[in-house]
């Protein structure tokens, strides 16, 4: 054995020791926290692999320990199923000690998860996953919703459009759950704004050909065709709108989740001028730049909003945990609730009691090729929306926990 | 639904149609001659329209001469060449070493051998899709057919691909070529007898059908999006496709293609929540009536 070795194990070994003799303290001698999300499916691109890598920077940059306890991340495969998701998380839980879940893109393992966690008394931040479900009637304990929601993803691409003339209204929607979801929000800011909804088709969820739908909508006589669907419905959608030339003629198409990796494989000649809400954007500022091309060299591709929310939300929970001196779980989560966020991902977030993290989003719009400098020079921020404006007032929401 | 948009639709779904037409025909080809009910060919289309892809956007960087693209009139006939050899080298080093056995077994190598090219495409590429970008321009834009603004590219993948399909139809079925081979299945020892070499017909013939496919994969491209799990997506309807086609008929899977397309198109505009899901509700009736399906051989 080297000398150096031999250092740092003793090192180790005394940091282990006073770690013990502390006050504060991290239950199981360390912190863990499970990415438990897809790894090999649709959602691979937008949360995935990039989701781990942004937990491990943001566990590396905040020391690799907290409490004098390490920080150690494992992660997961939900491979997009409810019981799957459910048996990781119950064996994390219950037999690894794991003291919080990020991740979770998939409304329906979002939604079995926190309901899971919760009862084992375990923080969830649901970083992926679409339906305010999550805050609502659904709402628990540990559950906190951290990056955007069906709520607030309409609110800016509608109201900008409405206001910019776009006032009737067709959609284009993935027929499950999410997909309602989306288009009833939609038509509520619509119809709030004085605009008018034509109607809508349900689509099957992973249809290959849109084509057939989009000349119906197109037929309609609507200003406006809005895709209540997401990443490759999404991807075809506006493809093949483009190929027939719906926007060329004078329509408009409006994504009402539409995520980084999405555009990048749209190509800017197909997706130039969509515009849609984003909670990111990794070229906004000069924080989102820095810490944005750091993630690129580790994962050869620029954060979408969810990857960027898992590195912001474990930062917090784990400057949650030092502030409260402990990793269990309710004086973590009053930690959170009381704390206000700021980072390069959030400015002045802050969590409700009903889980709900409420930010500012953004406006964005696609580029066009000759706008565009670089690879991933792909958005402009056209405008921000007030966190109060974007997301659900604390009064109107259905969480049982505030009653 | 007015008649223009009865057209319409038509065309629509005579775009999808001509691609479970292309698909099932390679199908109906490896079946009819080979008994092999080929699992890859999903996988095989998607590796076309990755080597078109690739050879567009990757393989000049690769190869040092970051100004190369491989154009799609040459990925028209490079993919379909590169992964036909893929499918022989598939058929002369595993396949055949199956024939003895029943087909289940073949079933299940070609199953496996697409499951591995999606895992390591998937591994590479963006799952939701890469957009092909090299569409030549005289097949950019839309034309006004009368009744809808139809795009040029799609016009020209229709017409190709039926052309295509009864070119193939008519070497199998109408020349010496054709009969040798129908021959050589019936009864290979003969045919050898008359110096043909019968393993090497084999070969050929399923490295033929996986190039079918990937000429499909190919003028897919710029139509969806190229992605790992495209040919995933559309075999268990193709495969549905030769089944009510009769497995194993040529013409069969060229009429039930197109008219199962067709049927589909209508569908997504009459009872959309039922698009997905027509082709095997037909199947059902089809084969309780016609159990060796519409074109086969009654048995």
């Amino acid at each position: 054995m080297n000398k150096s070795l031999l250092t740092a194990a003793c090192t180790a070994g005394l940091m282990a020791f006073s770690g013990a003799q502390a006050a504060d303290q991290a239950s199981n001698d360390s912190v863990k926290i499970g990415v438990l999300t897809d790894m090999s499916g649709v959602y691979k691109a937008i949360e995935g692999p990039g989701a781990v890598i942004a937990a491990q920077m943001a566990a590396d940059d905040f020391g690799g320990q907290v409490l004098g306890a390490p920080i150690e991340i494992v992660s997961a495969d939900h491979q997009n199923k409810a019981d799957v998701a459910s048996s990781i998380a119950r064996k994390w839980i219950d037999q690894n000690h794991v003291d919080m879940l990020v991740g979770m893109d998939n409304s329906a393992v979002g939604l079995a998860v926190q309901g899971l966690a919760s009862e084992k008394n375990t923080i969830t931040i649901n970083t992926g996953a679409g339906s305010s479900e999550l805050t609502e009637s659904q709402c628990s304990k540990y559950g906190i919703h951290y990056v955007y929601d069906t709520y607030a993803l309409p609110v800016g691409t509608a109201t900008a459009i409405v206001k910019n003339g776009g006032k009737k209204w067709f959609f284009i929607t993935a027929d499950y759950a999410f997909g309602h979801s989306l288009r009833d929000n939609t038509s509520r800011v619509v119809k709030e704004l004085g605009g008018e909804v034509l109607g809508s088709i349900e689509a099957p969820l992973s249809s290959t050909d849109f084509s057939s739908y989009l000349l119906q909508a197109s037929g309609s006589g609507a200003d406006v065709i809005g895709l209540a669907n997401a990443g490759g419905d999404t991807v075809n959608s506006i493809k093949q709108a483009n190929a027939f030339g719906i926007v060329e003629r004078g329509q408009k198409l409006a994504g009402m989740l539409v995520f980084l990796t999405d555009v990048k494989a749209l190509g800017l000649d197909t997706a130039k001028g969509l515009e849609f809400t984003t909670a990111f954007y990794w070229d906004r500022n000069d924080e989102s730049r820095k810490w944005s091309q750091r993630f690129f060299d580790k994962h050869g591709a620029m954060p979408t909003m969810v990857q960027a929310g898992v590195y912001s939300s474990v930062t917090h929970y784990l400057e949650a945990i030092r502030a409260a001196g402990s990793d269990e779980a309710a004086p973590v989560r009053k930690q959170l609730g009381e704390m206000q966020l700021n980072d390069f991902f959030v400015k002045n977030g802050k969590i409700e009691a009903n889980g709900l993290m409420s930010h500012d989003m953004y406006l964005a719009q696609v580029k066009t090729p000759e706008e565009s400098k670089s690879d991933w020079d792909l958005l402009n921020i056209v405008s921000t929306i007030p966190a109060e404006k974007a997301y659900i007032a604390l009064s109107d929401s259905a969480c049982p926990l505030l009653k | 639904m007015s008649l223009n948009a009865i057209l319409a639709q038509t065309m629509l779904g005579l775009s999808t149609g001509v691609f479970y037409a292309m698909l099932s025909l390679g199908l109906a080809i490896i079946f009819g001659l080979l008994n092999v009910i080929n699992f890859a060919h999903g996988a095989l289309y998607m590796l076309g329209a990755f080597v078109a892809l690739i050879g567009y956007s990757y393989l000049g960087p690769w190869l040092g001469f970051d100004d190369y693209h491989m154009g799609f009139w040459t990925a028209l006939i490079v993919a379909p060449l590169v992964v036909g050899i893929f499918g022989m080298l598939i058929e002369r080093f595993l396949l055949r070493r199956l024939y003895a056995f029943d087909h289940i077994y073949g079933l299940l190598l070609t199953f496996g051998i697409a499951l591995i090219l999606q895992g390591i495409l998937s591994n590479y590429f963006n799952i939701s899709g890469t957009a092909y970008p090299a569409q030549p321009d005289v097949l950019s834009g839309i034309v006004n057919l009368g009744f809808m603004y139809f795009p040029k590219y799609r016009l020209f993948a229709i017409v190709f691909s039926i052309v295509v399909c009864f070119a193939t139809w008519f070497v199998i079925e109408r020349t010496t070529l054709g009969s040798v081979l129908r021959a050589g299945v019936e009864n290979p020892k003969l045919v050898e007898a008359f110096g043909i070499n019968v393993p090497r017909m084999v070969t050929l013939t399923f490295g033929f059908g996986v190039a079918l496919a990937a000429l499909a994969g190919v003028l897919a491209a710029p139509i969806y999006s190229v992605s790992p799990l495209m040919g995933a997506d559309l075999i268990i309807t193709v495969f549905a496709v030769v089944v009510i086609g009769g497995m194993g008929s040529i013409l069969g899977a060229i009429v039930t293609g197109l008219g199962l397309g067709l049927v589909q198109g209508l569908t997504q505009a009459l009872y959309p929540p039922a698009a997905n899901t027509v082709i095997f509700f037909i199947m059902v009736v089809v084969l309780l009536i016609r159990p060796a399906g519409l074109f086969g051989k009654e048995v």
